[in-house]
């Protein structure tokens, strides 16, 4: 499990710029086997907050936990997806796959056979040894959800991993990382931009504000569930209460967007 | 933009076809800059530039003391070659030079490299080695070869060494600009898949790296070369800098020509084998 206890970022001030409270005294739990998204207009502080649960920015005030247990660094047990993939060219898309066992020590013939697994499960079967700046787009942003995967981590963080895909791969995408959520049981935390993505994927979501950055509405959603029941991503999308949510969604990102402007 | 059919099938005029951007075949990439075969135009340009000296030369515009033809200077190769040069084998002052030279490049590959590394990644190191490097970067080899001579006196080692500090600073600074090259997401990457500094190190920052790395190596021998006659200007009795130097001062332009186009030779044979070392070793550069 891990707790946010009243956690502040502060960027001092440069030059002539003034400081920023990228995030005012934040709470927030993940749960084992929780789906967390975060939306928010641009500059809210989504970011800032994923790099403070990966530990590549400590808090300038409050707790960050892990299991009861401070996080100092960024570690093993929370992988994280990168919007721009940042998958290592001078390796094969197995070795991609592979790269955090290879970190922890584990054997070559492990290795590959744990990435294998993965190679099937993304879809990517035949291009094991292909160069991964020869992948498109989307084949290159699943062996960056196949690289934090094989790691075996407690918690998957995400920053806008599907971005820049088109709308139909963006969508398989997004079926292909529930499907994983729901076999492996891992905590996921998810940055989007696109409101019926976090919708369709989170079981939990947070809206946040900017200046100072803060989460400012929390909902359950039953819709991933509704997905990984059976129910198709077209029908669940189409539903009334998807829209009906999404309405109320859309009507708190705009005012915030307007009281900025 | 609408375009004629015909168009195809008649030649472009030829400025258009340089400034069009064609679209690109299968396999390559579209707009990257100076790309195209340079072979053909190469062959074209060096052919018409040794066609005018022979021209130059041949007409006696210009007394074969100043600049002898290439015929003369072909010549004079083969007559090195049969005979050598003040007694010893051609082969023989092409070997010591380039002894002298790859052994420099060797030694400031073994010590330039981890140090322009340990100056990326460390500000002690960048902190304790920088105003050295820097300031002594600039200053021309033949400005410190007699500290050289009067340390090292006259053998070998101050001949070596004088090539070797000229190779250092640009071994060093372009490993220091590799570890620069690096994308921070791959780092964080790393870090969060469980990875320790020495591992971030040996396993992103050292293949990010490479290609800089072997530029700087492409880059530094050619300092070498570019230090080898003054290198060899003071006490030697072998190698391509040395016959240069002695021919020049008995008028022997042939024999400087010679000694120039066979120290550009080497360089180039050099710096090709480099590039194709570049293709087999970091074939990503400049795709990701
Ligand atoms: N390294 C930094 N130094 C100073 N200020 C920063 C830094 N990183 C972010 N900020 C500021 O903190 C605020 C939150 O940034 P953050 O990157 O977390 O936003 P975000 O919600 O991820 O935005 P986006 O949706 O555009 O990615 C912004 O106002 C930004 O200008
Ligand atoms: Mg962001």
């Amino acid at each position: 499990m891990l707790e946010i206890r009243r956690a502040s970022v502060l960027y001092p001030a440069r030059d002539k710029s003034e400081p920023v409270e990228a995030l005012r005294n934040v709470e927030l739990t993940i749960e084992p086997g929780e789906f967390v998204v975060a939306l928010g207009a641009s500059g809210c502080g989504k970011s800032t907050l994923l790099n403070l649960i990966a530990g590549f920015l400590a808090p300038s005030s409050g707790q960050i936990k892990l299991d009861g247990a401070p996080v100092t660094g960024p570690g093993q047990d929370r992988a994280v997806v990168f919007q721009k993939h940042a998958l290592m060219p001078w390796m094969n898309v197995l070795d991609n796959l592979a790269f955090g066992l290879k970190l922890q020590g584990v054997a070559k013939a492990e290795r590959y056979k744990v990435a294998r697994e993965f190679l099937t499960v993304l879809g990517l079967e035949g291009f094991e040894d292909s160069p991964v700046y020869m992948l498109s787009g989307g084949m290159q942003q699943r062996v960056g959800i196949g690289r934090a995967l094989t790691a075996d981590p407690r918690i998957l963080l995400m920053d806008e991993p599907l971005g820049a895909l088109d709308a139909l791969t963006r969508e398989r995408a997004q079926e292909l990382i529930l499907k994983i959520w729901e076999a492996q049981g891992k905590s996921v935390f998810l940055i989007t931009h696109s409101v019926e993505e976090a919708l369709f994927m989170g079981s939990k979501l947070i809206v946040m504000s900017p200046r100072p950055g803060r989460i400012t509405h929390r909902f359950d959603l039953p819709f991933s569930r509704r997905f990984l029941a059976g129910e198709s991503a077209r029908d669940v999308k189409a539903s009334p209460e998807f829209i009906a949510m999404r309405e109320t969604i859309l009507g708190i990102i705009f005012a915030d967007e307007e009281k900025a402007a | 933009m609408t375009m004629d059919i015909q168009d195809d099938s008649r030649p472009a005029p030829m400025i258009k076809r340089i400034f069009r951007q064609a679209p690109t075949k299968p396999g390559q990439t579209y707009g990257v800059p100076g790309e195209g075969n340079t072979i053909k135009i190469s062959v074209v340009a060096v052919l018409m530039v040794l066609g005018l000296w022979q021209i130059v030369t041949a007409s006696g515009l210009i007394a074969p003391l100043f600049l002898p033809s290439p015929v003369a200077v072909v010549q004079k190769l083969f007559g090195l070659i049969s005979t050598g040069f003040t007694g010893v084998p051609l082969w023989e002052h092409i070997l010591v030079s380039a002894g002298r030279v790859f052994a420099a490049f060797a030694l400031a590959c073994i010590i330039g490299i981890p140090l322009g590394l340990a100056m990326g990644m460390s500000p002690v190191m960048r902190g304790l080695f920088d105003p050295f490097l820097e300031f002594y970067r600039p200053i021309p080899p033949l400005a410190y070869l007699p500290l050289m001579i009067i340390w090292f006196g006259i053998g070998e080692t101050s001949k070596v060494l004088l090539i070797f500090l000229s190779v250092l600073a640009p071994m060093a600074l372009g490993a220091r600009a590799g570890v620069r090259s690096v994308a921070i997401e791959q780092i964080h990457a790393a870090y969060s898949l469980g990875a320790s500094r020495a591992q971030v190190l040996r396993e992103v920052v050292l293949p990010s790296a490479l290609p800089e790395i072997l530029t700087a190596m492409r880059i530094g021998v050619g300092f070498g070369w570019t230090t080898l006659v003054a290198a060899e200007m003071v006490a030697a009795t072998m190698g391509l800098g040395y016959m240069v130097l002695s021919a020049s001062q008995f008028l022997q332009t042939s024999t400087v020509l010679v000694g120039i186009f066979l120290i550009g030779g080497i360089a180039w044979c050099f710096d090709l084998a480099m590039r194709w070392v570049e293709k087999k070793v970091v074939p990503w550069k400049g795709r990701m």
